[in-house]
């Protein structure tokens, strides 16, 4: 998006490839962000925006690159649009399909804590804020034409059961790839019984219960049984710095946001006990150290050491770790046990990698030509890398690289011979 | 199916019910076990310190003869299975210290042998499905803690019989036998094990924190596949009454009796009467003996 925008300012025109049907990603998900605490929708929402109204700045969401040829400066690239079965150019974004649809689903968006509609947009500030209908829960496509409530009370009879795939090419002189991450899957994790108890979730479904557009309304409630909870366990490195277990590489962002979420809880919860377990603290960043400090002093209680197991037990979340300072055992009884589990690179980044040409490094991540010298270029002239795509990385890092990304473009689109 | 198969020292000691009901169940089911016709003790524990390899002559010597009658070996008893299975990858994977163990015996062997467990066996070669076909009297009412301990999981890369965290062979086979098998946290704790000898305050603790959780989630029973994790449990319960207040003694079987029993096999020979806790009350309210 920081490219997207650079680039259209000097007076360029842009494609911009969206997977999900809005733009901004997973910051979109965030509640408030380290070390300001300022809401991330509200700064995040301008520059969504900007990037929708921008007249040089093609948007294309609920898209995907199928295809890639040519080359620096004649780059043709084929796009694929799933069918969203809304004419988006009738659609007023008016909501009111959403409203009327019967059928909910766990929504992706709210990590599975949260509903959505058959017919939904991601969220409430979505760029563009035009619905789509997922097929596969929609009565209308299940059983051959029962329901069409979106249909019937659309205002601007923008719903089109009938829309196809589009593909078209683009053609451009450079590419830009951002494609973000996901997280380390908890059910992965068994020793911590992530995916089996309700009440051990991961760190971006407490960002969705931290939200104040969330499924709770930004009210601390545990999944099991809505109670709030009076003790929060968070558990840092969830799979990350674990060669055996995990995977090796550190994922940098933790520390922080927990920090942030425990903060946040005890800004919510003021009598509510938090803990962290942690391996060592990396707050490397401006601001971060003294905010880290905050979080202590405003009653976190940090443990340095592994967890080694969590389970159930009456209706509380038994913790085993240990603290590696006093050199005790530890156990908590839990209400609720929060794992800040690893970064991955999304899905299908080793595909679109594949498509564009570009490397793949040991842990996944696109590899840029040189980790010291070159960290913006990809290998291959012409495409560049942006955001935690390349490796894991906070917002301030995303949002310079992606700038850098954007100067890079700039540089190549200004001089007359390549370099 | 036939197979060679290992019963360890403690199978023809301490533990023969368990010997006994683990090869009637397995000839029921038309598995073969044929015990090797040289044995000697494994060891029964994998050394912890890397150059120890004096520790492995023996267990090597078993999977050299194993390998002169067979391809495959069978042990019931968790640590044997261990010893075996992890002393068996070494041979196999490091070079250099297959050339020394191969000097002490004085013979080449090269890990070729595939080591199983008797749990192992019922998964891939029966299928806990068709198991659940072949069983006469199903355990219906029975409610049964499936305790692994550690040495039949661990290390998993080693091992690699199931997940070490949350398995899932032991309460599969249960199932299939008609029980109904509950979840409880310390299915995979350690029950102190060895320290048994010098420490037993140390595996009293344990061994009651496994028995206190598998009571709390309603078991009726405990089931096990180690000789030691049986001794602790079992053994220890006389000594767990007198030390916890309240502490309700609960029955710790091996899955092989309980194999047994809803194979439908006479279990005169299982030792059912040399528990320390009598589990044969708790099965002739079930209408099994």
């Amino acid at each position: 998006m920081q490219a997207a925008l650079d680039i259209a300012d000097s007076g360029y025109e842009v494609v911009l490839v969206e997977r999900l049907p809005s733009i901004g990603g997973r910051m979109a998900q965030l509640s408030e962000t380290f070390p300001t605490l300022d809401c991330a929708q509200c700064i995040l929402t301008p520059r969504t925006v900007e990037v929708g109204h921008h007249e040089k700045i093609k948007l294309a969401t609920y898209s995907e690159v199928e295809e890639v040829g040519g080359h620096l400066g004649d780059f043709r690239v084929k796009v694929r649009r799933k069918p969203a079965y809304v004419d988006w150019e009738r659609c007023t974004g008016c909501g009111l399909c959403q409203e009327k649809c019967l059928w909910q689903v766990p929504s992706d968006f709210e990590r599975g804590i949260g509903k959505r509609k058959a017919i939904y947009a991601l969220s409430p500030q979505a760029v563009p804020n035009k619905p789509v209908i997922d097929r596969e829960h929609c009565v209308y496509f299940q059983k051959e034409g029962k329901c069409g409530a979106c249909a019937k009370f659309c205002p601007v009879e923008a719903i089109d059961f009938q829309q196809k795939e589009e593909i078209w090419e683009e053609q451009v002189g450079a590419i830009v790839v951002a494609t973000g991450y996901d997280l380390y899957p908890m059910e992965r994790l068994s020793e911590y019984g992530g995916g089996h108890y309700p009440d051990v979730i991961d760190s971006l479904q407490f960002e969705r219960l931290l939200s104040a557009s969330g499924p709770t309304a930004g009210e601390i409630r545990r999944p099991s049984d809505g109670a709030v909870p009076k003790e929060v366990v968070f558990v840092q490195c969830a799979g990350s710095r674990d060669p055996e277990r995990g995977v090796a590489y550190c994922s940098q962002i933790c520390c922080m946001y927990t920090a942030k979420q425990a903060l946040l809880y005890k800004h919510k919860v003021h009598h509510g006990q938090a803990y962290v377990f942690y391996i060592d603290i990396r707050a490397g960043g401006k601001g971060y150290e003294e905010f880290v400090q905050r979080a202590m002093e405003e009653g976190v209680l940090y443990l340095r050491g592994k967890v080694s197991k969590i389970f159930p037990q009456n209706g509380k979340v038994m913790v085993w770790g240990a603290d590696t300072l006093s050199g005790k055992r530890v156990e908590i009884a839990a209400d609720l046990v929060v794992l800040a589990t690893a970064i991955l690179p999304s899905q299908g980044t080793s595909d679109l990698a594949e498509k564009l040409r570009i490397k793949i490094g040991e842990s996944g991540f696109y590899e840029e030509a040189h980790p010291q010298v070159r960290p913006i270029e990809s290998g291959a002239p012409g495409i560049y890398l942006a955001g935690a795509g390349q490796g894991p990385k906070d917002i301030p890092e995303a949002v310079a690289q992606g700038s850098a990304a954007a100067a890079k473009v700039l540089a190549l689109f200004a001089s007359e011979v390549p370099p | 199916m036939r197979y060679l198969y290992f019963p360890g020292c403690t199978l023809s000691t301490k533990a023969k019910g368990f010997a006994a009901s683990g090869e009637a169940s397995a000839r029921a089911l038309g598995i073969d076990l044929v015990e090797l016709s040289q044995w000697n003790c494994c060891g029964a524990t994998f050394p912890l310190a890397t150059d120890n390899l004096l520790a492995l002559v023996a267990p090597t010597r078993i999977l050299l003869n194993a390998q002169k009658e067979g391809n495959h070996l069978v042990a019931l008893c968790s640590i044997c299975y261990h010893v075996l299975k992890r002393t068996n990858r070494l041979l196999r994977e490091e070079t250099d210290k297959r050339e020394k163990l191969n000097l002490f015996i004085e013979e080449e062997y090269r890990g070729e042998v595939r080591v199983f467990h008797l749990l192992e066996l019922l998964r891939e070669e029966i299928g806990f499905e068709e198991l659940s076909e072949r069983v006469q009297k199903r355990l219906q009412g029975l409610r049964v803690a499936p305790y692994y301990g550690c040495l039949l999981l661990r290390p998993f890369q080693e091992i690699g019989l199931d997940d070490p965290e949350e398995p899932r062979i032991l309460d599969d086979l249960l199932a299939s036998l008609g029980c109904e098998v509950v979840e409880f946290s310390h299915k995979t704790e350690c029950c102190g094990s060895y320290l048994a000898m010098n420490s037993s305050e140390v595996t009293r603790e344990l061994s009651y924190a496994i028995l206190h959780s598998a009571l709390a989630s309603g078991a009726q029973a405990v089931v096990t596949s180690c000789p030691l994790c049986h001794f602790n449990l079992d053994y220890r319960q006389g000594e767990m009454a007198a030390h916890y207040p309240g502490f309700t003694q609960i029955p710790v079987l091996y899955f092989t009796q309980l194999l047994g029993l809803a194979l439908g096999i006479e279990s005169e020979t299982f030792g059912l009467a040399d528990h320390h806790v009598d589990p044969r009350p708790l099965l002739a309210s079930k209408g099994l003996k």
